[in-house]
C-alpha cells in the first residue's frame, strides 16, 4: 500500500488549472485577445524564444505591462493565502482557522492602514500606489499581536481551546482592531477614500512593483510551510503522541505560525482583505484528496492561486465599467461555502 | 549496557501546576519483564508513565536500557520506548495504514520521506496484528477493540522494545479486553519486548503482570509479585474499599465487597 501524499496526479491538475488561469486571466478582460497569441507572447518572455503572437504593440503592452502582473499577483496572493490557511487548521487542529476568522487578516489590515495613513498625511496623493517595501513589515507585526490576542482571548475559558472558542476570540479581536482601523481612517480622511478601496480587496494595479514586493515573502514561506508538511500530518494525533514520536511540537507550532502570518501579511500589504481563500481551498482539497497535508499544502498554493486569479478575472469583466472588488467575489462564493465547511465540520476536520 | 533493565527510576518527582503529584518513586522494569502501576484515581499512574515517557518534566533519575533518558536525543527515545496514551486521538478521515505509518517518524530524516524499509516494516505491523485487511480503511470507522490494535501497531512500528501503555483497556469489554492483553503478551515473547503498564482491573492486570507496583499519593505503597501486592490488607488501606482475594488459577483474583 501506497502511503498518504501527494498524487502525481493531483499535481499535474493543479499545474493545469494555474496554467488556465494564468491564460484566461491574460486573455480576457476589456479587450479580449486570442489565447494562442498570449501563450505566445508568455513563451516568448523565456530568453532565446522568438515565437510570432500576432499580437500589436498594444496588445503586448496591454498582456505584459498590465495583465501579467495583475494574474501573477493573484496567483501569489491567492496561493500565499490559501496555504496560510491551510497550515492554521494544522497548527490549530481547527477546521475554521483561517487568516480572517483568526484576526490575523484584520491585524495585517491595521498594520498597512496605519503606514498608509501616516505616509498620506506626509505626502498627499494616492497613498496606496507603490506601498513602500516595510509595508509587509508593519503588516506582520499586526498579524502577530492580533493572533497572540486571538489565542489569549481563546484560552480566557479555560485550557481548553475549543475549536468554537478560538474562532469567537478571533472574531472579537478582528472587531476590535476593525474599529481601531476606522478610528484611525477617520482621523485621516484624506487617505481614506484609497484605504477604503484597498481595504475591500484589490489586485493592484500598481505593475510589477508589488509582485517585486511579495515575491521574497511567497518563496521564504511558502518553502518553511511546505518543509513541516510531514510535522502537521504527526500534530493531527496530538502534541503528546508527536513528542512521543520524537518530534518537537511546540517548535513546528511556532515556526508554522509565524510563517503563515508572514505570509498572510505580504498578501494583505498587496491586495487588501480577501476572505475566504484560506478556507474554500484547503477544505476542497482535503474533502477530494484525503487528510493529508503532504498533498493539501502545495496543492492548496496551486489552487489558492488559480481561484483568485479567475475571480479577479470574474471581478473585472462582470462589474461593466466599475470593477467589483475582488474581496466580494471570493466573499460571495466564500460565505455559502462556509456554511457547508460548519455543518460538515466534523468529518472534515484536520 | 545489555543487562541494564530496560526503564530504571530513582526518586521520580513531578510538580504540575505547583502540585506535587509524584514524591520520589523507584522502578524497574527487567528486560522482558511485565510490570503494572496500579492504584486510586489521582495516584499518579499516569503521570508515572509519561514522565518515564518523556512528555513531562521531571525530577530524578529515568534511564532507558541504561541510558538516562535526557541524554538521548528525542528521535532516539523514541526509538527505545513506545508510548499508547489513554485515549489517542484519532484523526479524523486517517487510513489505518497512515496511522501505522506516523510509528516510523523517528526514522524518516526531516525533509525525508518514508523509505521502503519503513513500508515494510508497516505491513509486518499490520499483519502480525490481523490489521492487513483494514489497511486502507479509515481509522474513524473502526470498532473500538479494532481501533486498539491498530494503536498498538503504531507503537510496534515505531520498533522500540519497550511500550509503555496507559489503560489500554479501558475503553473496552471484557472480551476485548482479554484480547488485546493475549495479543501484547504474546508480541512481548515473540518479539523479545519490555511492557510497562497502567491498569484499574486488579484481577486483570494481577493475571498478566510479572510484577506490579502499588501507588498511592504519589509514592510506592507496595511493589512485588501480583500475590505480595494485591492483598486484602494493601487494597483496603490504598483504595479504602473491602474486598475479598481469591486465589485464581493465574493470580489473585480481586473481589470488591458491600463494607
Amino acid at each position: 500500500m501506497r502511503p498518504a501524499g501527494l498524487r502525481p496526479v493531483w499535481l499535474a491538475g493543479g499545474v493545469l488549472t494555474v496554467l488556465v488561469a494564468l491564460l484566461a486571466g491574460l486573455a480576457f478582460g476589456s479587450v479580449s485577445l486570442p489565447p494562442v497569441g498570449v501563450a505566445a507572447e508568455l513563451l516568448n518572455l523565456v530568453p532565446g524564444v522568438r515565437l510570432h503572437s500576432g499580437l500589436t504593440e498594444r496588445e503586448v503592452a496591454i498582456l505584459t505591462q498590465l495583465r501579467l502582473p495583475r494574474v501573477v499577483l493573484g496567483l501569489l496572493v491567492g496561493g500565499m493565502l490559501a496555504l496560510a490557511g491551510a497550515a492554521y487548521q494544522g497548527v490549530f487542529r481547527n477546521p475554521l482557522a483561517d487568516p480572517q476568522l483568526l484576526g490575523v487578516a484584520a491585524g495585517a489590515g491595521l498594520g498597512v492602514t496605519a503606514v498608509i495613513a501616516l505616509r498620506g498625511n506626509a505626502a498627499g496623493g494616492d497613498a496606496t500606489a507603490g506601498l513602500p517595501f516595510g509595508v509587509p513589515v508593519a503588516a506582520f507585526a499586526g498579524a502577530l499581536i492580533a493572533l497572540t490576542l486571538t489565542w489569549l482571548l481563546g484560552a480566557a475559558g479555560g485550557r481548553d481551546r475549543s475549536p468554537a472558542t478560538l474562532i469567537l476570540a478571533g472574531v472579537a479581536v478582528s472587531a476590535f482592531l476593525g474599529a481601531a482601523q476606522t478610528f484611525l481612517m477617520q482621523r485621516n480622511v484624506d487617505t481614506l477614500r484609497e484605504v477604503y478601496s484597498w481595504l475591500l480587496g484589490r489586485l493592484a494595479t500598481a505593475g510589477w512593483h508589488d509582485v517585486l514586493m511579495i515575491v521574497p515573502y511567497a518563496a521564504v514561506t511558502s518553502a518553511i510551510v511546505l518543509a513541516q508538511r510531514r510535522e502537521l500530518d504527526v500534530l493531527t494525533v496530538g502534541d503528546d503522541e508527536a513528542t512521543s514520536l520524537g518530534l518537537h511540537p511546540q517548535r513546528s507550532r511556532y515556526l508554522l505560525i509565524i510563517a503563515a502570518s508572514l505570509a498572510t501579511a505580504a498578501a494583505v500589504s498587496v491586495s487588501g482583505l480577501i476572505g475566504f481563500v484560506g478556507i474554500i481551498i484547503p477544505h476542497t482539497i482535503r474533502l477530494l484528496g484525503g487528510p493529508s497535508y503532504r498533498s493539501i499544502l502545495p496543492l492548496s498554493v496551486l489552487f489558492g492561486g488559480a481561484f483568485l486569479a479567475l475571480a479577479d478575472l470574474l471581478a473585472r469583466t462582470t462589474g461593466g465599467q466599475a470593477e467589483i472588488p475582488i474581496g466580494v467575489v471570493t466573499a460571495f462564493f466564500g460565505a455559502p461555502f462556509f456554511i457547508v465547511v460548519l455543518r460538515t465540520s466534523r468529518s472534515v476536520a484536520p | 549496557m545489555s543487562d541494564a533493565p530496560a526503564v530504571a527510576v530513582a526518586d521520580l518527582r513531578v510538580r504540575l501546576d505547583g502540585t506535587l503529584i509524584l514524591g520520589g518513586v523507584d522502578l524497574t522494569v527487567a528486560r522482558g519483564e511485565w510490570v503494572t502501576i496500579i492504584g486510586p484515581n489521582g495516584a499518579g499512574k499516569s503521570t508515572a508513565l509519561r514522565a518515564i515517557g518523556g512528555l513531562l518534566p521531571f525530577e530524578g533519575v529515568v534511564e532507558l536500557d541504561g541510558t538516562p533518558v535526557e541524554r538521548l536525543h528525542r528521535r532516539d527515545r523514541a526509538k527505545t520506548v513506545a508510548t499508547v496514551l489513554q485515549s489517542p486521538v484519532v484523526p479524523p478521515a486517517m487510513r489505518v495504514f497512515d496511522y501505522a505509518l506516523l510509528g516510523r517518524t523517528p526514522y524518516i530524516p526531516p525533509l525525508g520521506r518514508e523509505s521502503a524499509a519503513d513500508l515494510a516494516a508497516v505491513a509486518d505491523v499490520l499483519a502480525a496484528l490481523d490489521l492487513a485487511r483494514f489497511a486502507g480503511r479509515r481509522l474513524d470507522t473502526l470498532s473500538g477493540g479494532e481501533r486498539q490494535r491498530v494503536f498498538l501497531a503504531r507503537a510496534l512500528a515505531q520498533g522500540a522494545r519497550t511500550l509503555l501503555l496507559d489503560e489500554p483497556t479501558s475503553a473496552l469489554d471484557i472480551g476485548h479486553q482479554q484480547e488485546v492483553l493475549e495479543l501484547v503478551d504474546h508480541l512481548r515473547a515473540e518479539r523479545d519486548l519490555t511492557v510497562l503498564t497502567t491498569m484499574h482491573d486488579l484481577s486483570t492486570a494481577g493475571e498478566y503482570a510479572d510484577r506490579m507496583v502499588l501507588l498511592a499519593a504519589g509514592r510506592v505503597a507496595a511493589a512485588g509479585s501480583p500475590r505480595e501486592v494485591l492483598t486484602e490488607a494493601h487494597l483496603a488501606a490504598h483504595y479504602r474499599v473491602r474486598v475479598r482475594v481469591i486465589d485464581g488459577e493465574r493470580g489473585p483474583l480481586v473481589v470488591p465487597v458491600r463494607g
